[in-house]
């Protein structure tokens, strides 16, 4: 590969097929399936709107892996990063 | 003191039979006393890879069920006098075993004086993955560098793990340098990195490994590149510290001819 290939070629196969995995293993790892990450993302929704109004466009949920002591040195973790509008008036 | 390994994979074709006929005859050319065991019950492999499949008198299953003794099932490999098979069954399917049948017939090879009892496990995660692994010490788990074996290869990591099996290791098989150099292909690093697990071992896809099934030969030892790697496997099983081979080493000619090519 020369350098000009290198600044104008788009991700190589082997990046692309690494990045895919280590997104799979995810959520294979943490045992759960895209259907069950919406509903967990739905039923937070859900109780957040109750307080708070949330700026569902830049909502963002996902398991992640972080480094832990057990179990091949990582374990999942849920990461929410939910952007909130407003306080609802009490 | 003997040692049971399984070599595992997940999925199918990835070379699980091949890796346990090359390191199963290193681990004898280097003067242990092994017996590999085929556990694929009605897909039958390990025979015709190794060339014995003419010797077949009695299986796995005829042991287990007490049709014949186990001496009577193994059979002598043509070239090392200290390496054994115990071939699997070709009729019957994995419900003809359980785990704790399988658990005996290794504690019975253990009084037999074997260094080293390598289990061919079936591809999957049934039945017959259950039985390969329950008698097992350690495990090879080999993957290629490959989306889908890497992810079952993740997946019998954890069923291994929650099995218990303390001691884990990771072969990469069929690892073609020029493909990893392009950004075609994953590599060994790589591999490593996703699966989080220790490596034993970096096998290249070499037209060899055909050669030498064709012929029912294994080619450990000898002086291809696979050859090298598998027997530095051996050593490492062994405990010995062997750097990894540098796979993308071409052979004087071949290196010439590039100079030629190049100018």
């Amino acid at each position: 590969m020369t350098i000009i290939d290198k600044f104008f070629k788009k991700k190589s196969s082997g990046d692309y097929a690494k990045g895919r995995l280590q997104m799979m293993l995810v959520t294979d790892r943490a045992n759960c399936s895209p259907e069950v990450m919406e509903a967990i993302k739905r039923d937070i929704m859900d109780v957040l709107a109750k307080y708070v109004e949330i700026d569902t466009e830049k909502l963002d949920i996902q398991i992640n892996q972080t480094d832990s002591d057990t179990h091949n040195g990582s374990v999942p973790v849920l990461l929410a990063n939910i952007p909130i509008k407003s306080m609802k008036g009490r | 003191m003997s040692e049971v390994i399984v070599i595992t994979s997940g999925k199918g074709g990835v070379g699980k039979t091949t890796t346990t006929a090359n390191v199963g005859t290193g681990l004898a050319k280097l003067d242990k006393k092994v017996v590999l065991i085929d556990t694929d019950i009605g897909l039958r492999n390990l025979d015709v890879v190794m060339g014995l499949e003419n010797r077949i008198v009695y299986n796995l299953v005829d042991v287990i069920e007490g049709n014949c003794r186990i001496k009577q099932a193994l059979i002598k490999d043509k070239r090392c006098p200290n390496l054994y098979l115990l071939p699997s069954a070709q009729t019957r399917d994995k419900t003809s075993v359980n785990p704790e049948q399988m658990k005996k017939l290794v504690t019975d090879l253990k009084s037999e004086g074997f260094d080293y009892i390598l289990l061919d496990c079936p591809a999957g995660i049934e039945q017959g993955f259950k039985n390969a692994i329950a008698g097992a010490d350690r495990a090879l788990v080999v993957t290629t560098p490959e989306v889908s074996a890497i992810r079952d290869a993740d997946r019998i990591i954890g069923l291994l793990e929650a099995n218990e099996m303390k001691n884990t290791h990771l072969i990469v098989n069929r690892i073609r340098m020029d493909m990893v150099k392009r950004g075609d292909m994953m590599s060994m690093e790589d591999v490593v990195e996703i699966l989080a697990i220790d490596i034993i071992g970096a096998v290249p896809d070499d037209e060899n490994i055909v050669v030498a099934t064709n012929q029912g030969e294994p080619l450990v030892g000898n002086d291809s590149l696979a050859g090298q790697a598998y027997l530095n496997i051996c050593h490492r099983i062994m405990g010995e510290e062997v750097p990894f081979l540098d796979l993308d080493k071409k052979g004087f000619f071949t290196k010439l001819g590039n100079l030629f090519k190049k100018n």
